[in-house]
């Protein structure tokens, strides 16, 4: 141990340096500054005892990939930094971080009550892998609060929102829930991929737990499938059963006595992430810290752009609605700037002006005509994305039904990139005049 | 993995204590340096039982240098060390006094940590006592509460990084492995 005193002691380093350093330490041998990929799925032990230990759980150490990795350790690690929790667990994509959360904290009988605002794979995810699993998601207006306390039953073991809803763009108040929460015994878990950390730390706002599709934001460049899972370590389990109670699984230790505030993260490491398997590869992780190291020069193009972008179509006579909370004439502007003070995020649905078949046939073409944002099914790349449900995802849905589901047939989500802002403005401008 | 320099954030993260109180007993220069100074460790409250928090943060130190000696009332011997009944039984030198037992014992076991000549008294994962603490500091050892032992030592030999935890720890200096000096 050096006997230098810290130099700087009690210093709480900014984001963009915990964004570069954090989890990240030279090698000791190499020196290497850039962080190595690890490309093993296994690790050599000392001796048989120190193997023992750690598949006993008394050693911190790597034994498996699919359990940990120095790799993905470091993205990990930077993620609980700037997203200011006690550590995290990366998984193969966010729905796996989602699944991997709900079945460490969840047994079967077990209910969810969680916003009606989500992405529509997770809407699938909470009612039918769940009722598979025995457990029950009750889905509520995000704003109405006393639908929320409505939905609790003894059953209920978890809260779940998304920080910005789509495709409302509704902002979460996550505070407010967070007291329910804390009112009721109950975790908070909030999906914070479209804010990503920079623009919004859901647990200094009292929320438990974090997940994120780094697919999105975090990684930036639309090139790996990656989630990750981060806990605020605040939230006593002493009396939660699945984290408290013996572990069949582990000769009956008590996660929470032995880890403490540890314990959520741990009991899902080593138990859920290493039986469903659904860990992240060493490579996926390196490209997820690359994206990791400009998060917050991206974040700021990516809603400077999306702010002009929604401001010129809110104008625009052939766009009947924009739903962007960063816009005044949003009813989530005020939650916006609470929670999302850098700026709103930069996905966002908007719909053309007609009804029915008419405009259905209207966004089709609008996406056809477009030469700058890519037609896909994906959001939070560098590059403009676009999507017409009606047409693509949502297409076996009537104009009735679409409209019940808050889509409609004109509804088109963008995804705004960081491309010059005038050129955004230019492709849509054209693709507008065209229908 | 391993501290570097050592260049770290404060670590406020996870504890019941008032800030004032964090400063006192959690400051990290301290808990590396107890950390540091210590070779034998009195473990008041070290259970027999394998599955026990007490009876993993001790294997874990017995592996990584320490001599960890157990204070257990009946328990004739745990890992491998004979077990003595209070820390007034302990013949050999004691560096550090860890305590595994509920916050209204703790005084006691300060008063021991005195008498016997132990250097530090660290009281671990939300066990608080400040009567203990005074005891203990008025009796000219370091106080460390509210933290627990193997969790403080990963944090700087690396292996808590292994878990994805957040160790705090920033810096761009080469890793050094670190070793009690």
């Amino acid at each position: 141990m050096s006997q230098k005193e810290n130099k700087n002691r009690g210093r709480t380093f900014g984001f963009d340096t915990r964004m570069l350093h954090a989890g990240h330490i030279p090698d000791a041998t190499t020196g290497a500054r850039a962080v190595p990929i690890y490309q093993t799925t296994s690790y050599v032990f000392d001796s048989a005892d120190y193997a023992a230990q750690l598949f006993d759980l008394k050693q911190y150490g790597n034994i498996y990939t699919r359990i940990n990795n120095p790799t993905t350790a470091v993205f990990e690690e930077r993620m609980a930094s700037l997203e200011e929790g006690a550590g995290g667990v990366a998984t193969a994509s966010g729905m796996a971080a989602q699944l991997t959360t709900m079945m460490t904290l969840l047994e079967p009988g077990d209910e969810v009550v969680a916003s009606q605002h989500l992405y529509g794979g997770t809407m699938t995810q909470f009612v039918h892998t769940f009722r598979k699993l025995g457990v029950t998601a009750r889905f509520v207006d995000p704003n109405d609060f006393d639908a929320w306390e409505a939905a609790i039953t003894p059953q209920t073991k978890a809260l779940y929102g998304e920080t910005i809803g789509n495709p409302q763009g509704s902002v979460l108040d996550i505070a407010r829930l967070a007291a329910l929460g804390s009112a009721h015994y109950l975790p908070v878990i909030i999906d914070n991929t479209f804010a990503t950390p920079y623009l919004c730390r859901p647990l200094t706002h009292g929320a438990n737990i974090v997940v994120h599709s780094a697919t999105k934001f975090i990684g930036g460049h639309g090139n790996s499938i990656g989630g990750v899972i981060v806990e605020s370590g605040e939230f006593d389990y002493a009396h939660y059963g699945s984290i408290a109670d013996p572990s069949p699984s582990y000769h009956n230790l008590r996660f929470y006595d032995t880890f403490g505030h540890h314990a959520f993260l741990m009991k899902a490491r080593v138990e859920t992430v290493r039986d469903t398997g659904a860990c992240l590869s060493p490579f996926n992780a390196f490209l997820m810290i690359q994206g990791l190291e400009t998060l917050s020069m991206r974040m700021d193009r990516h809603v400077e752009n999306a702010q002009d972008v929604a401001s010129y179509l809110e104008q625009h006579p052939k766009v009947d609605w924009v739903a962007y909370p960063g816009l005044e004439s949003s009813p989530y502007h005020a939650l916006a700037a609470k929670y999302l003070p850098k700026g709103a995020g930069s996905v966002f649905s908007f719909g053309l002006r007609g009804e029915g078949g008419a405009v259905r046939a209207k966004g089709k073409t609008f996406i056809e005509s477009l030469n700058l944002f890519s037609h896909l099914a994906n959001v939070g790349d560098a590059r403009s994305l676009v999507i017409h449900p009606a047409s693509t995802t949502h297409q076996q849905l009537s104009d009735a039904e679409l409209v019940a589901s808050g889509i409609g047939p004109g509804m088109i989500r963008l995804s705004v990139g960081l491309e010059t802002k005038e050129d955004l403005l230019w492709d849509l401008d054209q693709a507008l005049h065209v229908i | 993995m391993g501290p570097g320099s050592g260049l770290a954030c404060d670590l406020t993260l996870n504890s019941v204590l008032t800030p004032e109180l964090k400063a006192k007993y959690q400051d990290q220069d301290t808990v590396r340096r107890v950390l540091g100074r210590t070779r034998t460790i009195a473990m008041v409250g070290l259970s027999t039982h394998r599955q026990k928090a007490s009876f993993f943060v001790a294997t874990y130190l017995g592996s990584h240098g320490f001599r960890v000696i157990p204070v257990h009332p009946k328990a004739k011997e745990i890992l491998g060390e004979k077990a003595y009944p209070t820390l007034l039984d302990i013949k050999d030198p004691v560096d550090l006094v860890v305590i595994f037992r509920p916050a209204h014992e703790a005084p006691r076991y300060a008063r021991q940590a005195v008498v016997i000549g132990a250097k530090a008294f660290w009281l671990q994962l939300r066990i608080v006592s400040e009567e203990a603490a005074q005891i203990a500091e008025a009796g000219g050892l370091t106080v460390v509460m509210d933290r627990c032992v193997k969790m403080e030592h990963g944090r700087y030999d690396g292996t808590m990084h292994f878990v994805g935890m957040n160790t705090g720890i920033l810096t761009a200096r080469r890793a050094r492995r670190w070793l009690p000096s």
